[in-house]
């Protein structure tokens, strides 16, 4: 039995997981507010990296976009992780030993980084004063970003049928 | 019953007993769902917090209408479309499905909601565009829109839990 399959195990019997898989209401709550923080996650996520890639709205200030959409992000993913784990906690088979659980996780580390080093570039300069090449990187970042945010909607909702 | 009967030849259409029987349709129309719907809320809860006052203060609220408006159309056509591909592989079941017609009520009520709005307090929004707190009838119906769309998220995941 691999480890993942014997910690699902231990955490299954615990009295937390109990009580969230006995109370029928628990996991779909939960899976709602999810969704809800992954709704203020993929906006802000959305609108500023293709803003930064140049698809959208080139006549709008990239530093207001990026105030006023990040610390919704930033907010948004403690909301996330408190709800995922109840949801792991509640089936933990369901996610440890699920391929797309893990590249999922994998996936948000990607994410957060990228996510901060865009936001680092665009403190340490204003997006239009940046040297071609720069831009051109912070372009290419901002596309896998939003890449990156796609595949992991893609495998959580996948999770769900492997 | 006719209803009955339109919703039983929708699901034996070719397309949707496909949507039906593949493995890897439904998920991927639904992975697609996911991501349009969270666009619609999103962007609406953008402008529905500046309504509020909340949030993006420093953007007059015409300003951040015009700004989020089109993600808000573009991604709800995407979740319409999406939405009528799942609803049509089993349509009859998903007729009786009770969080799925709560989730139709809040919907319509939704759009009511905005459309009251649009007839009303945004025709003056020229006047109110930097002003805070903003006038009542703007904070009522940030306020209702927020409630019905996170009640669409909520019912709408709540579809797949009751038989």
């Amino acid at each position: 039995m691999s480890v993942m399959q014997r910690l699902s195990d231990a955490l299954a019997q615990t009295d937390g997981s109990v009580a969230i898989a006995s109370a029928g209401w628990v996991i779909p709550t939960v899976q709602a507010i999810h969704i809800v923080a992954i709704a203020i996650v993929m906006s802000a996520t959305a609108m500023l990296n293709l803003r930064l890639a140049g698809f959208i709205g080139q006549d709008s200030s990239v530093r207001r976009l990026a105030n006023s959409s990040l610390p919704w992000l930033w907010w948004a993913l403690p909301v996330l992780l408190a709800t995922g784990l109840v949801m792991i906690l509640g089936e933990p088979a369901r996610e440890l030993t699920n391929a797309y659980f893990w590249s999922k996780m994998a996936m948000v580390l990607l994410a957060i980084a990228l996510t901060m080093v865009l936001q680092r570039l665009l403190d340490d300069c204003p997006y239009r004063e940046m040297a071609p090449a720069k831009r051109r990187a912070t372009r290419a970042i901002s596309l896998l970003s939003l890449a990156v945010w796609l595949a992991i909607v893609f495998c959580g909702r996948w999770i769900a049928y492997s | 019953m006719a209803l009955h009967e339109s919703l039983a030849w929708l699901e034996a259409q070719p397309f949707a007993t496909a949507i039906a029987e593949s493995g890897w349709l439904f998920p991927t129309i639904e992975f697609v769902h996911v991501v349009a719907l969270t666009l619609v809320v999103g962007s609406i809860a953008m402008l529905d917090l500046r309504l509020l006052g909340v949030s993006r203060k420093d953007y007059g609220v015409l300003e951040l209408a015009a700004q989020t408006l089109p993600w808000t159309w573009g991604a709800f056509a995407v979740a319409l479309c999406s939405g009528v591909l799942m609803f049509a592989s089993a349509a009859t079941s998903y007729a009786d499905n009770m969080p799925f017609r709560i989730k139709l009520i809040l919907l319509a009520l939704a759009g009511i909601n905005m459309a009251i709005f649009h007839v009303t307090a945004y025709r003056t929004a020229h006047r109110w565009n930097h002003q805070l707190p903003t006038p009542l009838a703007a904070r009522i119906a940030g306020t209702l829109s927020l409630t019905f769309w996170i009640g669409v998220i909520f019912f709408g995941r709540w579809i797949g839990f009751v038989g």
